[in-house]
């Protein structure tokens, strides 16, 4: 462990062997196009599909009318205690009315796949155009068109979190600031859009699918189709990156199912880019209207949030947990003691808002991140000093929060100091007022983040706590072979982060064998029977940490082998150094791979003893994993064209204890250019009409590494006490931390030209906006 | 049925023939045709490169072309790098990938491989930033591109300086 081995995925990705879902033909396929809704809110009249049906190689056409009786609702999974969230009709074909660009109203399939395209476009909808909430604000006011008709309102829940005297830290406030933070909507474009191909198999159905959770899909894809579980096995092949937006079960990877079960024929559907850009979830999309009060020396004293939370047409599995985990962390690092967040969940006539790296917490940390350099403004106070004099101090770790959470573990101190040793801010701010004097305008923005992590302990966010549907434990096996070579099991799934070498070297480091005789196993439902897959940072802390126990169990029967074979007690015999020996006695000794030889071949082994050398763990987390740490963005701003130049990145984090320090890093790096490219890029975005606007990645900017500065990184490492480990979560802290960071650092150079507050995208318009603003704001005799 | 043109494309060497719609593209026909599903699409709209694959030694994008503009052409694909290596060895930009931890999903990498490929021929030095303009065309979702900029890097020294090439894996 902590070793920064090399991928064992890598060469066979490096020499164009991976298998990605679309790498996949079989023998008498058919493809799958849909016909999807161009408008945003429209009867279904008619449905016409004779000239579709007429076409070279078109063997079948389904609309909704089909699927009654065959597939049930699309599953969502927040049911949460004592809210009432409003679930709309929603079916992987659409029935009568459409409430969103995008939705799927019928399905074509054909020999090729050019041949389902140009049927697709001859399949004739009739339409009756409805009025149309495309934004949410809008949606909330009273004559607001209605999503959905049946509900008589746009509000699809309401929920609160919060503790401590709001009333009175407001009262004890020498300064009340209120913003309003715009979180826009954002698409998380993983390189390989999304792709099903479901092969029927006698009485089941194989389903190869670019997911990041292959149990999940089994366990709704079959209950939307009435079968056992069991008649579905789920294969991952490898996965071109998830972000998030592949954790959920999507109607297309329903419908591929149905359809190779009825026809009897293997059916593939592969995403286009811009049916990734416009029917895969989108995220953030929250517009939070916040008031914070502080005490003249900087102590927060109350926060309060109103998130306003888009959510789209019709729910995806998570679409209203994702805001509401916002209020989790929306202190921050900081010890507020009155904090409250009330969340408003806002239909509108969009595609659905669901998980996207970060998933709720990015909003969380990006609201307190601006108020917390906001009130150091108003107050004149340095952005550093008044991080100090509200974090959490380390001696009060777990700390009990008021609004409810307990954080693990944390040294938010630390690991600021660590950020300044590598950042010299005095010496930035000389360069700083410098370059003003030549009207060069830099400046730097920080981000303190915690957030919370490690999905999730059942207690907590079960059906009893906060209302997700199922447990979040995680599974695995570990088995030692007759030859000693090692197999794990796990039930998390991969997209590109190299669990294959993380989780050999994890299990290798508990069994005392080299990572190379260790294999792992994933993404297959029949070869592991259980898992909650990969999402929200619970890899290495919750599915590693199922493993790690699985291979302590391992390691327990070996040494009773052990002491049987060299007759001494179990007790005695300790493991160290890939050798178990019995204590005090190190030339009686056995490698792992004599220890499996005698599990296995056993005639002399005592009459109760069970062969094999096997053992399997499920893992529910006592609590959740808190990582954090201090980022720093160092920007320029050209205050002619807009353009914002980033001339340094620092990010010092902390996930706790790290299995592959090169990983952990590679993580990082994503998740902050994810958080630049929402900053200053990445916008999907609506016309009035609900038309989506952002259809290819010609309009949907990703970021290139050409406008990016080289990342500069460290660590500080606090272990988390809920898991043996002593791990936390990785995945997220860029996207969680970037964002924040980002928009300070654009404010701090603006503000001498009267820029006191931006939100995101930081487009070259948005920025001259803010400078003109700023200009006439500061101006004495503006009217 | 639409017309079909018979087409002969050379893709690493091997000729590869059928007949096809004029309207397939050179990427469907290398993956599904040919069946070498290294070359990956991203997009199909020429923004990713993921499709990227050198035609008559220059980097282009495979799903910008019909496959019959390949007709009678040389195609190299990323499993082209390693033809004529000892068996397990990595073309020495490949094996800087790995070293680097260039790739995550590895969906985008075959892309930039192409694209990148005759970079390392480039003659004198190039900074950092002139490497991350080379890598803009490709885009990449994992990595950041960090350790990419750092794959190039370090490939480039090894080729220019041929005798220190390590290459365990
Ligand atoms: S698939 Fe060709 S550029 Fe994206
Ligand atoms: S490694 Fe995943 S897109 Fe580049």
């Amino acid at each position: 462990m902590g070793r920064p081995s090399r991928r064992r995925e890598d060469p066979r990705l490096l020499r164009g062997e991976g298998r990605y879902v679309d790498d996949i033909d079989l023998r008498h396929q058919l493809h799958a196009s849909f016909v999807r809704s161009p408008h945003a809110h429209a009867r279904v009249i008619s449905i016409d599909a004779s000239a579709a049906l007429e076409r070279p190689g078109v063997r079948a056409v389904f609309t909704g009318a089909d699927l009654v009786g065959e597939i049930g609702q699309a599953p969502m999974v927040w049911h949460p205690k004592d809210t009432e969230v409003l679930v709309p009709d929603s079916w992987p074909l659409l029935r009568d009315r459409v409430a969103c660009v995008g939705a799927a109203v019928a399905l074509v399939l054909a020999d090729r796949r050019y041949e389902a395209e140009d049927a697709a476009e001859a399949v004739e909808v009739g339409y009756e155009l409805l009025p149309v909430s495309a934004h949410p604000l809008e949606a909330l006011a009273d004559d607001a068109p209605l999503v959905h008709p049946e509900f008589g309102t746009n509000v699809c829940f309401e929920t609160s979190m919060g503790g401590g005297d709001l009333d009175a830290g407001f009262a004890e406030a020498d300064v009340i600031l209120e913003r309003t933070i715009v979180n826009h909507r954002i698409a998380a474009v993983p390189i390989e859009p999304r792709g099903a191909l479901a092969e029927p198999r006698g009485d089941r159905v194989a389903l190869w699918t670019s997911t990041q959770n292959p149990h999940l899909a089994r366990t709704y894809i079959t209950r939307q189709l009435g079968w056992d579980e069991d008649r579905l096995r789920v294969i991952v092949p490898d996965v071109g990156g998830g972000f998030g937006c592949k954790a959920n079960v999507y109607g297309e990877e329903t419908l591929v199912c149905w359809c190779a079960a009825k026809l009897g024929r293997p059916v593939k559907w592969i995403e286009s880019r811009s049916e990734n850009l416009i029917s895969t979830n989108h995220g953030r999309a929250q517009t939070d209207e916040v008031r914070i009060g502080a005490r003249s020396d900087g102590t927060i004293t109350a926060l309060q949030i109103r998130v306003i939370a888009d959510l789209g047409a019709y729910h995806l599995m998570f679409t209203p947990f994702i805001p509401a985990t916002t209020a989790v962390v929306a202190s921050g690092c900081y010890a507020i003691p009155a904090l409250r967040t009330d969340t408003v969940g806002v239909f509108t006539n969009t595609f659905s808002i669901d998980a996207i790296r970060g998933a709720g917490r990015p909003e969380g940390a990006h609201i307190i991140e601006l108020m917390i350099e906001q009130v150091a403004a108003e107050l004149e106070l340095d952005p550093v000093e008044i991080r100090r004099r509200n974090f959490i101090p380390k001696e009060d770790f777990p700390a009990q929060m008021p609004h409810g959470p307990v954080y693990d573990s944390g040294d938010y101190h630390g690991s600021l100091d660590v950020l300044l040793e590598h950042l010299d801010l005095e010496g930035f701010r000389r360069d700083q007022a410098e370059a003003r004097e030549r009207g060069v305008y830099r400046g730097v923005g920080f981000a303190t983040y915690m957030e919370a992590c490690g999905i999730a302990p059942s207690k907590i966010a079960g059906p009893s706590g906060n209302g997700l549907d199922f447990s979040m434990w995680e599974s695995a096996v570990v088995r030692v072979g007759t030859d000693g070579a090692v197999t794990v099991q796990t039930g998390v799934c991969p997209a590109g982060q190299g669990h294959e070498t993380t989780f050999a070297q994890l299990v290798a480091d508990r069994v005392g064998t080299d990572p190379s005789r260790v294999k792992v196993v994933w993404g297959d439902t029949d070869a592991i029977p259980n898992g909650m897959g990969t999402a929200g940072s619970r890899s290495i802390a919750v599915g590693g940490e199922a493993a790690a126990l699985a291979a302590d169990r391992v390691v327990a029967k070996a040494r009773q082998i052990v002491a049987e074979v060299l007759e001494a007690s179990p007790e005695d015999v300790e493991l160290a150094d890939g050798r178990f020996a019995v204590r005090g006695s190190p030339d009686r000794s056995m490698t792992l791979t004599e220890v499996a030889r005698a599990a296995y071949i056993t005639d002399e082994m005592p009459e109760e003893f069970e062969p094999g050398l096997e053992a399997s763990c499920f893992f529910d987390p006592p609590g959740f994993v808190h990582p954090f740490g201090a980022h720093a963005a160092i920007v320029e701003v050209d205050t002619e064209t807009g353009r914002i130049e980033i001339l340094r990145y620092v990010a010092v984090d902390d996930c706790g204890k790290v299995i592959n320090p090169t990983l952990a890093a590679g993580q990082v790096h994503g998740g902050i250019v994810q958080a630049i490219g929402q900053a200053l890029l990445e916008k999907i975005e609506f016309g009035p009409d609900g038309q989506p606007l952002t259809t290819s990645l010609l309009d949907y900017a990703l970021p290139t590494a050409a406008e990016l500065p080289d990342l500069e990184l460290d660590r500080t490492e606090t272990p988390s006490p809920v898991n043996s480990l002593g791990a936390k979560g990785i995945g997220e802290a860029g996207t969680i931390a970037g964002t924040p960071a980002m928009v300070n650092a654009v404010t701090d150079a603006l503000r001498p030209l009267g820029v006191e507050f931006i939100n995101m995208p930081l487009s070259p318009q948005a920025v001259l906006e803010a400078l003109r603003d700023g200009a006439r704001d500061a101006a004495p005799s503006a009217s | 049925m639409p017309d079909k043109r018979h087409v002969e494309v050379s893709i690493n060497g091997e000729t590869y023939s059928g007949e096809v719609e004029p309207r397939l593209l050179l990427s469907d026909f290398i993956r599904h045709e040919a069946g070498l599903t290294g070359t990956h699409v991203g997009c199909e709209h020429g923004v990713c490169g993921a499709c990227t694959i050198q035609l008559d030694g220059e980097a282009v994008r495979s799903c910008l072309l019909f496959a019959v503009q390949a007709d009678g052409r040389q195609v190299r694909t990323v499993e082209g790098m390693t033809e004529g290596l000892p068996e397990g060895e990595l073309h020495p930009l490949q094996q800087a990938f790995h070293e680097t931890h260039g790739l995550q999903c590895g969906f985008c990498t075959p892309g930039f491989l192409m694209s990148l490929e005759p970079v390392l021929l480039e003659e004198g030095e190039l900074t950092d930033r002139e490497i991350r303009e080379r890598l803009a065309g490709n885009l990449c979702r994992c990595t950041g591109y960090q350790n990419i900029v750092a794959a190039v890097k370090l490939a480039r020294e090894r080729v220019s300086a041929p005798a220190s090439g390590a290459n365990e894996d």
